[in-house]
C-alpha cells in the first residue's frame, strides 16, 4: 500500500477521531461546571463547616478570605479548576488536610483493583464468548448464555455478598471477608485480601463481554466472507483465527473499554462492601460526612476516567470498523 | 394510509410482541421469579406480623440471637418480619425511577430523532454530560449536596436513565420518521406532537419495552445498592438493601438477615432480566422481518 493511498484512507478517520476528542474535552468542561455548581446548592457556610460550630467569627472570616469564598462564583470556579488541573484538589473538612494527600494512595489501590480485574476477566470472557459462538445452538451455548444472563442481572453488592457467604463465612472460610491491611499499609502486602473484591468485579464484568463476544463472533461466523473461506477448503481453525476473529477485535476492544467504565461505578460499592481502602470507599465516607471538596474531587476523577475510557472505546470502534477504514466518503 | 388505520394495527403489533415473548420458556420462568418476589413485597407487610407475631419495630430478643423464626437482627428485631416488610421501598422507588427514565427518554429521543438539526444536537449533547458519570456516582453527588431521601434518589436515577433511553428512542424514531405514513401525516399538516404520539410512538414500542425491562433491572440494583451503602432508605425503615448492611457483620452467627434479602433481590433482578432478554430477542426478530 503506497503512502498516498494510506493518507486518503486515514483522513476521514482522523477527522472523526479528532471530532470525538474535541467533544470529550467539551463534555469534561461542562462536567466540571456541573460538579462545581452542585456545591453552590449546599446550605450553610463552607468555612464554618470546615472550622466547626465553635469557631470565632474572626477565624471564619479569615478562612473565608483564604478560601476565596468572598470572590465571584466564576472566579472561584476557575481557581478551583486550575487547582484540580495542577493537582491541588482542595481541603477536606473531615480529615483537616489536603484532599490530594487523602487520595494519593487510594487512587493506586483502586487502580490496582481495576487493572487486576481487567487482566483476569478479559481472557476468560473472550474464551467463553468464543466457545459459545462456535458451539452456538448447542447445550454448551445455552448453559454459557444462560449463566451470563443470570450474572448480568445481579447488582455488584449482591454478587459480593453471595461470594462472602460462599467463600468467607457461612459455607467455606478460606478467604478474608474484609480488607485486613492496617491503615497506611499498601493493599498488595496481603494479596489474599484482593481475591474477593477482584472476583466480585470480574463476575460483574465477564457476562457482558461473553455476551458481546458471542454476538459479534456468531455474526462473523455466519457472514459471507467466512462461508467463502470455508468453501475454499480452509480448515475450520484457520477460518476462525484468520477470518472470523479479526472481525471481532473492534467491538471487543470497545467492550473492554466500556467495562473499565462500568467498573469505575461498580468499584464504589465493592470497595465499601470489602472495606477496601480505595477512592470508592473514600467517596462513600465523604458523602456520609458531607465532606464536599472530597466528593467533588472524587466524582470529577471518576467522571474524567469514565469519559476517557469511553473515548478509547469509540476510537477503537472507529479504527476497527472496516466500513470507515476503507471508504473515504464517510462522514458520520 | 393515514392516521385512523395505522393506530389499530400497531397496537396489535405491541400486544403480539408481548404474547410472543411469553411463548418463550425463558420469559415464563422470568415472570414466575418476578411475581414471587413482587408477591412477597406486596403481601409481606400484612402477612409478616400474622405469621411471626412481631411488628417490624418490635424487639424479639437480644441482637443476633436465634430467637423467633429465623433469628433476630442487629437491634434484636425479628428478621423474618423485617424481611417480609422490606420489599416495598425497593419496588416502589425502582418502578418510579424507571417511569421517569422511560417517559423522559422517549420524549427526548423522539423529539431529537424526529426534529433533527439543532434540537437534536442540544438534546443529545446534554445527554452526553449526564452519560459521563456512572449513574451511582451522580446519585452520590446528589446525596452529598442535598442529603439522602428516597425520592431524591428516584429523581436522580430516573433522570440519569433519560439519556440512555433517549439514545435508543432516537435511533428507533430515525427509522420510523422516513416511513410513508409519517410523511403523509406531515404533508397533511398534522402537528408534531400528534405525529409523535400517534404515528411514531406506537411504532417504537418494541425497543422501548426492552429499555423498560433493562432500566427496571438497573433501577432495582441502584436503589438496593444505595440503601445498602446507607445512603438510600434510612433506618428504622424495613428495607432489603438496608437490612443486608445492618446484618452483615454477624453473617456467621445469624445468616438469615443477610441471605433472605440478598436472595430476594437476586431472584427479582434475574426474573426481570430474563423477561427483558426474551423481549429483546422477539423484538429483534420482528424488526428483522420488517426490514
Amino acid at each position: 500500500m503506497s503512502a498516498v493511498q494510506m493518507s486518503t484512507l486515514t483522513s476521514p478517520m482522523a477527522r472523526m477521531i479528532g471530532r470525538r476528542l474535541l467533544l470529550s474535552v467539551l463534555v469534561l468542561f461542562v462536567v466540571s461546571i456541573l460538579v462545581f455548581g452542585a456545591t453552590l446548592l449546599l446550605p450553610g457556610d463552607p468555612a464554618r463547616a470546615i472550622l466547626g460550630q465553635q469557631a470565632t467569627p474572626e477565624r471564619v472570616a479569615a478562612l473565608t478570605e483564604q478560601l476565596g469564598l468572598d470572590r465571584p462564583v466564576w472566579e472561584r470556579y476557575f481557581s478551583w479548576l486550575g487547582g484540580i488541573l495542577t493537582g491541588d484538589l482542595g481541603f477536606s473538612a473531615a480529615t483537616q488536610g489536603p484532599v490530594s494527600e487523602l487520595l494519593g494512595g487510594r487512587i493506586a489501590a483502586s487502580g490496582l483493583l481495576l487493572v487486576l480485574t481487567a487482566l483476569i476477566s478479559t481472557p476468560i470472557a473472550l474464551a467463553l464468548g468464543a466457545w459459545a459462538a462456535v458451539r452456538r445452538g448447542t447445550r454448551t451455548d445455552s448453559v454459557l448464555s444462560g449463566s451470563s444472563l443470570v450474572l448480568a442481572a445481579l447488582p455488584e453488592f449482591v454478587i459480593g455478598v453471595l461470594l462472602v457467604v460462599l467463600l468467607a463465612t457461612s459455607v467455606l472460610q478460606i478467604l478474608p471477608s474484609v480488607t485486613i491491611a492496617r491503615p497506611g499499609e499498601p493493599v498488595w502486602t496481603r494479596p489474599e485480601q484482593l481475591v474477593l473484591p477482584v472476583l466480585t468485579l470480574a463476575l460483574v464484568v465477564i457476562p457482558y463481554v461473553v455476551r458481546m463476544t458471542r454476538a459479534t463472533l456468531s455474526e462473523a461466523l455466519d457472514a459471507g466472507f467466512v462461508e467463502m473461506a470455508r468453501l475454499k477448503g480452509l480448515p475450520e481453525r484457520t477460518v476462525l483465527m484468520r477470518h472470523a476473529v479479526p472481525h471481532t477485535i473492534g467491538p471487543v476492544a470497545q467492550v473492554f473499554a466500556l467495562q473499565l467504565a462500568w467498573l469505575a461505578g461498580g468499584v464504589v460499592v465493592v470497595e465499601f462492601l470489602f472495606r477496601y481502602p480505595g477512592i470508592g470507599e473514600a467517596l462513600i465516607d465523604a458523602v456520609a460526612n458531607r465532606d464536599v471538596q472530597v466528593v467533588q474531587a472524587i466524582t470529577l476523577i471518576i467522571a474524567a476516567f469514565y469519559v476517557l475510557v469511553n473515548l478509547a472505546a469509540d476510537v477503537a470502534g472507529i479504527l476497527a470498523d472496516p466500513r470507515i477504514r476503507t471508504s473515504s466518503g464517510v462522514d458520520a | 394510509m393515514s392516521a385512523p388505520t395505522t393506530e389499530p394495527t400497531t397496537t396489535t403489533v405491541s400486544t403480539s410482541l408481548i404474547r410472543r415473548t411469553f411463548r418463550r420458556r425463558q420469559a415464563r420462568i422470568g415472570a414466575v421469579l418476578t411475581l414471587v418476589v413482587v408477591a412477597v413485597a406486596l403481601l409481606g407487610p400484612v402477612l409478616g406480623p400474622l405469621l411471626t407475631g412481631f411488628a417490624t419495630d418490635d424487639f424479639a430478643g437480644r441482637p443476633f440471637q436465634p430467637d423467633g423464626v429465623l433469628g433476630t437482627d442487629d437491634l434484636g428485631r425479628d428478621v423474618l418480619t423485617r424481611f417480609l416488610a422490606g420489599g416495598g421501598p425497593v419496588l416502589l422507588y425502582a418502578v418510579a425511577a424507571t417511569a421517569i427514565g422511560i417517559v423522559g427518554g422517549a420524549i427526548a429521543g423522539m423529539l431529537a430523532g424526529y426534529s433533527g438539526g439543532r434540537l437534536d444536537s442540544i438534546i443529545m449533547r446534554g445527554g452526553d454530560v449526564l452519560l459521563s458519570f456512572p449513574q451511582l456516582v451522580l446519585a452520590l453527588l446528589a446525596v452529598a449536596v442535598l442529603g439522602s431521601s428516597g425520592w431524591l434518589l428516584v429523581l436522580v436515577i430516573g433522570v440519569t436513565h433519560i439519556p440512555r433511553v433517549a439514545r435508543v428512542a432516537r435511533q428507533a424514531t430515525l427509522s420510523v420518521a422516513s416511513q410513508d405514513y409519517v410523511l403523509a401525516a406531515r404533508m397533511y399538516g398534522v402537528p408534531r406532537r400528534r405525529i409523535l404520539a400517534t404515528e411514531v410512538l406506537p411504532n417504537i414500542t418494541g425497543p422501548l419495552m426492552v429499555e423498560l425491562g433493562l432500566r427496571l433491572t438497573y433501577s432495582i440494583g441502584y436503589v438496593a445498592s444505595l440503601s445498602f451503602l446507607g445512603l438510600g432508605v434510612q433506618p428504622p425503615a424495613a428495607d432489603w438493601g438496608l437490612q443486608i448492611n445492618e446484618n452483615r457483620i454477624a453473617l456467621i452467627v445469624a445468616p438469615w438477615g443477610v441471605i433472605l434479602p440478598v436472595l430476594a433481590i437476586a431472584v427479582l433482578t434475574v426474573g426481570t432480566n430474563m423477561i427483558t432478554d426474551a423481549l429483546a430477542k422477539e423484538s429483534a426478530d420482528t424488526t428483522g422481518e420488517n426490514s
